[in-house]
């Protein structure tokens, strides 16, 4: 069979395939877990993160504070350095699991940290809250996830330009301003509910009357000092958030009903893993989202018997991922098979992965 | 008293736990409040049909297991997004050690 492109769409042809292959919030392969001890598992507490929140807004006072003093010298550039990789990267995870809501055990505490990391990060938090609830119900099922960072053949121009949050930062504003205007894209209008549009459309104008607030200011004051500091950081920091979050699904199986094969653990020295918050364990966070990011190195423990064996680390993920999304560029049907331990039953591969059409 | 449904013995839910209990089709889930207070509901998530009781318990909240929506249990509110549409809740009755609850 010869391959065809693909439709990553959510309104497309590749999204009635998906229906029709039984792919659409599916049953998914989740390893046997004793209930008492997933139970343990997911009891949620407030003090790592508020432990870790504390130490990420210190930092990122420190840093930004350290940035500011010098700056007009090379001085500054080790600290917004640091302060850049906090605050465009770091709100990544931050995001991540306060979206959830299992930062915390207290709610409004995620609620607040939620609103915060998002706007650090650029991200409009009602749409990529219901972006990603659809991430997890349908995880890189062509046509339906919103949140394939690398469809094939992948864009590696876009990967590129995006190490500084260029091409997703100008998405995020063309959006603010459709939103703003009180629309949503038809790939939104699929994942958002009527009810939480308008929330969509004032936080839009939240965000717009607040970056042009620090526009204003750097006129005023003739410098772009405040854009160092609110704004741009979301760019010259984002690198790091490429670097995780590329780890995740990328050039692995599409369709398939089962994370073991589409998401990867990768093992990460304790600086990444307080940054990303151990999204490293991305295989148990997928098959267990109520697992908060603290026990997540547990829940490794727990059920890596059944599990592909993890990368030793993250250069280890990159050397697969680089040759592999190459390799795409030239053959999309071509994909990383992750081979499960012995004796693992794997979800059958399915149809729709193959690059079949309707026809 | 023939739509009040025998569920299941009181011990079978551990204090803030929660069981699916399948009857005739329908998916429920029981559960146990850390004072031994019984409640019934559908079993199913409004949101993506996810079998609740996988999920997390925490005082009067059942947290389903797959996107984190959260519901009072005890009166089947919906707590906020992704969960929109309220649970239903049952009536129950506790006899001779036994959970009971009541269809409509």
């Amino acid at each position: 069979m010869t391959p065809t492109a693909r439709d990553y769409s959510l309104v497309g042809r590749d999204s009635e395939l998906a229906e029709q292959n039984g792919l659409v919030a599916a049953d998914w392969y989740s390893v046997d877990i004793d209930r008492k001890e997933i139970k343990r598992l997911m009891r949620r507490s407030d003090s790592p993160a508020i432990r870790d929140t504390l130490i990420w807004l210190g930092l990122l006072l420190v840093s930004g504070a350290g940035g500011a003093y010098f700056w007009g010298t090379w001085w500054c550039v080790p600290f917004f350095l640091v302060y850049g990789v906090l605050y465009g990267s770091s709100s990544d995870s931050r995001w991540h699991e306060s979206g959830h809501g299992t930062a915390f055990k207290t709610r409004w505490m995620n609620s607040a940290l939620y609103y915060f990391s998002s706007f650090l990060i650029l991200r409009e938090p009602t749409i990529w809250l219901w972006s990603h609830t659809r991430h997890h119900t349908d995880t890189i099922i062509v046509g339906r996830d919103p949140e394939i960072a690398t469809p094939r053949p992948p864009d590696i121009k876009a990967m590129l330009l995006n190490i500084f949050a260029l091409v997703s930062t100008w998405k995020t504003i063309k959006a603010l301003f459709l939103h703003a205007g009180g629309k949503l894209t038809p790939n939104e209008a699929t994942f958002v509910p009527e009810s939480e549009r308008s929330k969509v459309y004032w936080i839009a104008r939240l965000y717009i009357a607040i970056l042009l607030g620090v526009v204003l200011v750097c006129i005023a004051t003739g410098s772009i000092l405040p854009a160092m500091l609110v704004g741009l950081p979301s760019l010259y920091g984002g690198f790091m958030a490429i670097y995780f979050g590329l780890t995740q699904h990328s050039g692995l199986a599409e369709d398939v009903l089962d994370h073991r094969l589409n998401s990867r653990t990768v093992y990460m020295n304790p600086i990444f893993r307080f940054l990303y918050w151990n999204m490293n364990y991305h295989i148990e966070h997928h098959m267990f989202p109520m697992v908060p990011f603290h026990a997540l190195p547990q829940l490794h423990e727990a059920i890596k018997h059944d599990c592909p064996e993890p990368y030793p680390s993250s250069i280890a993920a990159y050397r697969e991922i680089i040759p592999t999304l190459l390799r795409q560029l030239k053959e999309p049907g071509f994909f990383v098979r992750r081979t499960l331990p012995n004796g693992a039953e794997p979800v059958p591969h399915n149809p729709g992965a193959v690059f079949q059409t309707s026809s | 008293m023939s739509d009040w449904i025998d569920a299941c013995a009181l011990d079978d839910i551990d204090e803030e736990d929660a069981i699916t209990f399948k009857h005739d089709g329908g998916y429920y889930a029981l559960y146990r409040t850390e004072d031994d207070q019984y409640y019934v509901t559908d079993g199913l998530c409004t949101h993506e049909r996810v079998p609740l009781a996988n999920g997390l318990v925490m005082g009067k909240i059942i947290e389903c297991p797959k996107h984190n929506g959260r519901f009072d249990f005890t009166t089947g509110e919906a707590k906020g997004a992704p969960v929109c549409v309220n649970l239903k809740t049952y009536e129950t009755d506790i006899r001779g050690g036994r959970l009971f609850f009541k269809l409509d």
